[in-house]
């Protein structure tokens, strides 16, 4: 058992108010990802939760217990660093004793601890090597392994994978994500990669400038988002925003043109009158192309990933957005073509950012 | 007194094979700057290694002609010798130990963050910029003199009677003195290496339970043992030489109780007028030079490998 609680936790250095106010309550076994781009303030929150920086007011507590004021060592942690922060002159065994012999463990049992976790993480060739002489994902591994050897209550990641290449990376993310499935352990993960965000989370926690944007699954963000910096944060490629007018509302639905083309939303459109100004996000793969009708734009660029093609498409009113169509798509550069977006999957934000109430907003249970 | 011919480090050799011609051009356009320091250091060498076998004395002209090993001999069993050989050993030892041992110390508390550090760093750096004459008569006339010193004046402040340290404990002055010098250079060297330290590791300790002591033990001393056997190496280097120091604060005495092998040479030479003899002693001194030049060269060599 291990759960984690943030109480109105703010941090403050000098005069300046990096994390204004976060609540979360972190269940036993979650993999919760804190995301958001860089100077959010997702890091100091991770360290004011390790211990290594002090909380200027709220409360934290772990397991129930108020942990404020105690040591990061007390709080039963442990950590895996950016730069994964090896001690350069002990060698990988050494590295996962090191917090077991300065806990007093006996010899025999430090032993068998890590001896455990290098068949876990493969490591069992390497304990004699020191971390200079170990590629980067091996680094990565150690790191982790000095993190698990400790069976802490929970693990925290501060951007782990950043330091490594691409493909590397792709696969520590895997290999992750299976050793939470093995472990159970409650996590807490600190990326600017929302790629990792989606794929390894439980739950996905949004910060911009010290403030949680949004909380929920991967999905929910991904579907569901609260407000234009979600919407345009999570999901690659990027949400297509443009800013549009209402023409008409319903009661279940509104009717919004930007430049060619002319949309009807199913949201709920509250206060806003025809005319007023909103903001219409849709993502590149709710996007159709209509070969038919008359052409609404010119294809500037295509990206052929194989699996997909991503056409640049230049709206007539010289806004470029972004249509994801088959990777057998075969629209040549300035050929002319007519796009449709999916209205059951189109977004209105109002002028200040904040989503419209979308009446058929999809249903998150995936094939039922 | 010319111990510098042994430490002269050797440049690398250029990468790549150029042609025999280019190579010839090279050699030529080197040569100066090759032969100029060979003469530099050769010379006197060869002058020293030559005078040693002489009788050569600047009081009395009579005295001419081949010595043999005549005043190697005359030194070698002279006791002053041993004395000095001795003193030597203290001297570069104890200074070693407290520079190290404190430099390390206040090099850790150096690097915490207090109110007025800057100006902290500035005045515990400083005494590296006061030439050793001068610092040596700093420390004998201003501080440890028995009548007019600071030390004298704060001791018959609360009714102690004042050590007079130059004539009591002539040797333990002067280490402290030359540890007054060089403590800034440890702390300097020392201290850079700390601030290379990574911060993440030392949280990294802290997650794991490290206190301050164990961060020092575990974390902060093998960082910085590299730093240290550097600051070993170039301080022996120089505490080999020591000179002015002993030539302002005691001329080597009472007796020889002060006097290290660079005062020996010089006292031989200009004091008893025996060139021959300081010429021995100069040999003497340039075979010990080499001999920790080569096992400190070794040591360093292999702390910068790992």
């Amino acid at each position: 058992m291990a759960t984690v609680e943030l109480r109105d936790i703010r941090k403050t250095y000098s005069d300046e108010e990096i994390i204004k106010g976060v609540s979360l309550t972190i269940h036993d076994r979650e993999f919760v990802v804190f995301v958001g781009p860089s100077g959010c303030g997702k890091s100091t929150l991770l360290r004011m939760i390790a211990g290594l920086e002090e909380i200027t007011a709220g409360e934290l507590l772990i397991d129930g217990v108020r942990a404020n004021e105690k040591g990061p060592a007390e709080r039963g942690l442990a950590m895996v660093f950016q730069s994964y922060a090896l001690y350069p002159h002990m060698n990988v065994y050494r590295n996962m004793e090191f917090s077991l012999r300065l806990a007093g463990m006996p010899e025999a049992e430090r032993r068998q601890r890590i001896a455990d976790v290098a068949r876990i993480l493969q490591l069992e060739p390497y304990l004699d090597h020191k971390p200079g002489q170990l590629s980067g994902g091996q680094r990565q591994r150690v790191a982790i392994g000095r993190a698990i050897v400790r069976n802490p209550k929970v693990f925290l990641f501060d951007e782990p994978l950043s330091n490594l290449d691409a493909a590397l990376r792709g696969q520590m993310r895997v290999e992750l994500a299976t050793l939470h499935r093995r472990l159970g352990a409650t996590t807490i993960y600190v990326t600017h990669d929302q790629v990792e965000a989606m794929t390894m989370a439980d739950r996905i926690v949004v910060l911009r400038r010290g403030v949680v944007e949004q909380i929920g699954t991967p999905l929910d963000l991904y579907h569901r988002p609260r407000n234009l910096f979600v919407a345009q944060f999570m999901g690659s490629p990027a949400m297509n925003v443009l800013p549009a007018h209402i023409v008409s509302v319903t009661d279940r639905t509104a009717t919004v043109t930007t430049g060619p083309l002319t949309v009807t939303v199913p949201v709920h459109a509250g206060s806003l009158q025809p005319g007023a100004a909103v903001t219409l996000g849709v993502r590149p793969e709710h996007i159709g192309l209509d070969m038919a009708g008359a052409p609404q734009g010119l294809v500037e660029i295509s990206e052929r990933l194989g699996a997909a093609t991503l056409l640049h498409v230049r709206l007539s009113d010289g806004r470029q957005i972004v249509v994801q169509t088959g990777g057998d798509n075969m629209n040549a550069p300035d050929s002319a073509v007519g796009v449709t977006p999916d209205p059951a999957h189109c977004h209105l934000f109002d002028a200040d950012g904040v989503a419209l109430d979308h009446l058929a907003a999809h249903p998150l249970q995936v094939g039922s | 007194m010319d111990q510098a011919a042994g430490r002269i480090p050797v440049a690398a050799a250029p990468v790549g094979r150029p042609s025999r011609a280019r190579r010839t051009g090279g050699a030529l356009l080197l040569s100066p700057a090759v032969i100029l320091l060979l003469v530099w250091s050769l010379v006197p060498l060869a002058m020293t290694l030559w005078y040693s076998v002489r009788r050569y004395n600047l009081v009395d002209p009579t005295q001419v002609g081949f010595a043999g090993l005549g005043n190697y001999w005359y030194l070698l069993t002279d006791p002053d010798f041993l004395t000095a050989l001795l003193n030597t050993a203290i001297l570069v030892g104890g200074v070693l130990v407290i520079t190290v041992g404190l430099g390390t110390l206040l090099a850790v508390l150096f690097d915490q963050s207090f109110p007025g550090r800057g100006i902290a760093r500035v005045l515990v750096i400083s005494p590296f910029f006061v030439m050793p004459t001068v610092s040596a008569l700093l420390w004998k006339n201003l501080m440890l003199h028995p009548i007019y010193g600071v030390y004298s004046a704060m001791m018959r402040a609360v009714g102690l009677t004042p050590v007079d340290w130059l004539s009591r404990y002539p040797l333990a002055t002067l280490v402290m003195i030359v540890s007054w010098e060089w403590l800034p250079f440890a702390i300097l060297i020392l201290l850079t290496a700390i601030q290379s330290l990574d911060a993440e590791q030392k949280e990294a300790a802290r997650m794991d339970g490290a206190g301050p002591l164990a961060q020092f033990r575990y974390i902060i001393l093998p960082h910085l043992s590299r730093a240290i056997t550097v600051v070993i190496m170039i301080e022996t280097i120089f505490l080999l030489a020591v000179f002015a120091e002993i030539s302002v604060t005691t001329a080597g005495g009472p007796g020889v109780a002060s006097t290290n092998l660079a005062f020996l040479i010089y006292s031989r030479a200009l004091l008893q007028f025996d060139v021959g003899g300081a010429s021995a002693g100069g040999v003497v001194a340039i075979v010990i030079a080499n001999i920790v030049a080569a096992f400190l060269l070794r040591a360093v060599a292999r702390n910068l490998e790992a």
